[in-house]
């Protein structure tokens, strides 16, 4: 078990800048998620750590080692692909045995270590065949166990899950959390996915544009994003950003909706914010559907989306802004009825016009 | 069966009705003017008696064991050392293959001034080192290597451009795998490209046998069949005894013999690929 230390590392492909001086550091045990749109970098740093990328700039640790000078094969990480990467023409067995034997571990430890790894995965039954006789999520299970038979200090995931239908998809998720919990390992995923980085991470560090736009819990992203982009990438259904006018409330900020309803924020003001582009982030979730006349403010129902556990309403404003909403399971609400909105602003973000968040002084859960 | 239909009475046509008279010829004697007689199997017998036919069938033979192994090993070599993505490396793969695209007859005379003792390019090279120039293609010992030798310098190109189009077929990230799997270079050669191409590698080999096993126009052109008939294939004959001597039953029985032979050894050939393939 080793943590991971990557200091100002960057990286170009030609002239294209993929990734720009990311310094990270992953402590030992830690499950951490890189999470980003397609195109970010984010499998640009998994590779650099696994050395499959070469490092431009920059130094990477893994435990006391530096690694980015030494080939991948002696960094003592192992790689579970998107695309599982699994050798056609051997058997699984013979898949999960490969690199023990090129690190010339005796035969028996290595059939023990195949033994033990198989019976956790359940792949037990499939060890004498191809990985082109088993199904996607079986062949997915091989992979991990190739991971898991080198018994690494550092496991690497490359969207592991994306190829999996979404049934699956929720198993495997669990099954790598636990398996986490079980060897302690330190792990590092990537994925485009928020639930995957959401349920499975410790610490999730968002990626976009070449660059780190914030690392923190998932929590922490949820409720405190750094950023306009981390919090409209994070959450569905997206966070409402509606355009805003701030004014000075005392050390507060008060904050008029477009339709003229102002809200309270327990947001510190900044003179920034009477800057023209500065835009309010209000998740979906403080926006409660409430009877007409009540509320905060009011609008109509445009379009009722029925998710069984609840009900999302998305709602016009009087000057015509649209904000998803609320509403519990059981919502008698039909589209154009007219409703009121119940609006919690003590979750409320403010987007300064560069984009920068800033949150109120108190989060209530 | 309807999409199939032209082209398969253009098959029966074309191929099927004129293997169909030769193997008929094969059992007649005939000449310019004609099949005389119905002879039996004469002319097979006569065939396997005839010393000059069973040469030029060792002759086939030892030119295709030694081309076909080494331009199905030569043509993976290049391909492995070519197949990346530096400009370099496209320049060389057009080098190799150009000699392909070249007729026979330029590539023989490229190769005869190559050859020639007093002034040709190998001479020089023998001079330099103050050796005594081989006349290659009058040398009873030399002509068919030098022959082989010409081939290979031809052929090569086919072999290439398949291994590289298998090896491109080759996903990377089993590569990736296996580095991070500390797999040293000859491990991936032999544990993941090797069987990644296998089926090529028996492509290659079937091509390779048919095609060499047609040896005509570089001896031809060359050293005539000589010297001594050290350099005459089966075709060379064939061509000899039905066009120049009119033996056309004759040469029609040794078509068929030649015929024989590459389906005999194309199918061993076959067979042994693809017991490895299901092991």
């Amino acid at each position: 078990m080793a943590g991971v230390e990557m200091a100002c590392v960057s990286k170009r492909f030609g002239d294209v800048l993929v990734i720009d001086k990311v310094s990270l550091e992953v402590q030992a045990g830690e499950f951490i998620v890189f999470l980003g749109p397609s195109g970010c970098g984010k499998s640009t740093l998994l590779r650099m750590i696994a050395g499959l990328e070469t490092v431009d700039d920059g130094t990477i640790h893994i435990g006391e080692q530096r690694v980015d000078t030494l080939p991948p094969g002696k960094r003592d990480v192992a790689m579970v692909f998107q695309h599982y990467a699994l050798y056609p023409h051997m058997t699984i067995k013979e898949n999960l045995a490969f690199g023990l034997k090129n690190r010339r571990v005796p035969a028996s430890e290595i059939s023990a270590r195949v033994e033990a790894a198989a019976s956790s995965l359940e792949i037990g039954d499939f060890l004498e065949r191809r990985p082109g006789q088993l199904s996607g999520g079986q062949r997915q299970r091989a992979a991990i166990a190739r991971a898991i038979v080198k018994q690494p200090s550092l496991f690497l995931f490359d969207e592991p899950l994306s190829n999996l239908d979404a049934a699956l998809r929720a198993r495997t998720r669990i099954e790598l959390a636990q398996l986490h919990q079980q060897l302690g390992t330190t792990m590092i995923f990537v994925t485009h996915d928020q639930v995957e980085a959401m349920t499975l991470a410790d610490r999730i560090v968002v990626l976009h544009d070449h660059r780190i736009e914030q690392i923190g819990t998932p929590m922490e992203i949820y409720r405190r994003p750094a950023t306009k982009f981390v919090a409209s990438f994070v959450g569905t259904p997206k966070i409402n950003i509606v355009e805003l006018t701030a004014a000075k409330n005392g050390a507060m900020t008060t904050a008029a909706l477009p339709d003229g309803t102002a809200l309270e924020t327990c947001i510190p003001w900044n003179a920034s914010f009477a800057e023209t582009g500065t835009t309010l982030g209000l998740r979906p979730e403080a926006i409660r559907v409430v009877a007409q006349g009540e509320g905060t403010a009011a609008g109509r129902a445009k379009v009722v989306e029925r998710l069984g556990e609840r009900t999302l309403i998305y709602a016009e404003l009087s000057d015509g802004t649209m904000l998803t909403t609320e509403d519990r399971g059981d919502s008698q609400v039909r589209p154009d009825d007219m409703i009121g909105l119940s609006i919690d602003s003590s979750n409320a973000v403010i987007f300064t016009n560069e984009g920068r968040a800033h949150h109120g002084t108190q989060v209530s859960n | 069966m309807l999409f199939v239909m032209p082209y398969l009475c253009l098959f029966i046509l074309m191929l099927i009705v004129p293997l169909a008279m030769g193997i008929r010829l094969s059992f007649t004697r005939g000449d310019l003017f004609g099949i005389k007689e119905f002879v039996g199997l004469e002319n097979y017998a006569r065939l396997l008696a005839d010393p000059v036919f069973l040469r030029t069938v060792w002759n086939t033979v030892y030119f295709v064991i030694l081309t076909v192994p080494s331009l199905t090993i030569a043509g993976l070599l290049l391909a492995l050392a070519l197949n990346r993505e530096t400009r370099w490396a496209a320049i060389m793969r057009g080098i190799f293959f150009a000699s392909f695209v070249l007729s026979v007859t330029v590539v023989t005379l490229i190769w005869r001034l190559v050859l020639i003792p007093n002034g040709g390019l190998a001479g020089v090279i023998a001079k330099a080192f103050g050796a005594e120039p081989i006349s290659f293609l009058g040398d009873q010992n030399w002509a068919m290597l030098s022959i082989a030798m010409t081939t290979i310098w031809w052929g090569i190109g086919l072999p290439m451009v398949l291994f590289l189009a298998a090896l491109q077929q080759v996903p990377r990230d089993l590569y990736e795998a296996a580095a991070l799997d500390n797999a040293s270079r000859s491990r991936m050669l032999f544990a993941i490209t090797l069987p990644a191409i296998s089926r090529t590698i028996a492509l290659v080999l079937v091509i390779e046998i048919i095609l060499q096993f047609q040896l005509f126009g570089q001896p031809q052109l060359m050293t005539s069949g000589g010297p001594n008939n050290s350099t005459r294939p089966i075709v060379l004959f064939i061509y000899e005894s039905g066009w120049s001597q009119w033996q056309l039953g004759y040469a029609s029985a040794a078509a068929q013999i030649l015929f024989a032979l590459i389906a005999m050894v194309a199918m061993v050939q076959y067979r042994i690929s693809s017991r490895k393939e299901s092991r």
